[in-house]
């Protein structure tokens, strides 16, 4: 697999919020990304954009473009240096649409893209990477 | 600081969204709106996103919470013009705006908006039991 570019964005503030979803747009864009899953992903970068801003107290997110054999894709790197989340599990449950769950919608975020990955330590931050794929 | 505007057309208060909102602008449009519902004793608020390319969670729950806040203040609230796109994903995050009335577009919006503000007039003038349609 190739990392054909990558962009860094800052992720601090509200407005950064709608940076990363016009950016994010752009770059989805450019692949040739349907309207369907170009809607799906830049929903879903709002959403962890918007939890990196609100509970990780800010921080970055790497744009890097994917080329693997038949396939391109955008992977969105979101890291933070904020408080963490101690329960991942619990965090991933539907908050949205069952009333359980921490509220963070990481559960409806992970049904929008193709590869979900979160790792996250107490005290030392966070960092959530999603990814969607797209035939050439 | 800026604002979403708000048209009022007899009745009805009219809002077309016409950027990508961050959040403050989000929450100052349910402050704007509850307030205009007050001051013009308004029975029906519309809002047009047909314009909007993307409807995450924050903006959903904006959405629904106008809808509640109008409700509570005797107005209803038609959202038109969602994209399917924006659909579909709404569905998939798991909103599904419950509460919030929808139409395809502004006329429809506007043509169900006149029936019921009409409806509702008409029972202010009878106490009748009407059909009471919530």
């Amino acid at each position: 697999m190739l990392t054909a570019r990558t962009e860094q964005l800052p992720v601090r503030e509200q407005h950064d919020i709608v940076s990363v979803r016009q950016v994010v747009r752009s770059w989805c864009l450019a692949l040739g990304l349907g309207l369907v899953d170009l809607t799906k992903i830049v929903t879903a970068a709002s959403e962890i954009a918007r939890n990196t801003v609100d509970y990780g107290g800010g921080g970055t997110l790497m744009l890097e473009e994917l080329r693997d054999g038949l396939r391109v894709g955008v992977r969105l790197v979101f890291e933070d240096q904020g408080p963490g989340i101690a329960d991942i599990e619990r965090a991933l449950a539907d908050g949205y649409s069952t009333g359980t769950g921490m509220g963070l919608g990481l559960g409806g975020t992970r049904r929008l893209v193709d590869e979900f990955d979160i790792s996250s330590t107490p005290g030392v931050g966070t960092r959530v990477a999603i990814t969607k794929w797209k035939m050439r | 600081m800026d604002r979403i505007p708000i048209l009022r057309m007899g009745p009805v208060l009219l809002v077309s969204i016409q950027v990508d909102m961050h959040d403050q602008l989000a929450l100052g449009l349910q402050d704007d709106l509850s307030n205009a519902i007050t001051a013009h004793g308004t029975k029906g608020v519309l809002i047009d996103i047909s314009a909007v390319s993307v409807v995450d969670s924050f903006m959903g729950r904006m959405l629904a919470n106008i809808a509640g806040v109008a409700r509570v203040l005797d107005a209803i609230t038609v959202v038109v013009g969602m994209q399917p796109a924006v659909a579909i994903t709404l569905v998939e995050l798991g909103l599904s705006l419950e509460g919030v009335r929808t139409a395809l577009n502004v006329e429809k919006g506007m043509a169900h908006l006149q029936a019921v503000v009409a409806s509702a007039g008409a029972l202010s003038h009878s106490t009748d039991d009407a059909d009471g349609a919530d």
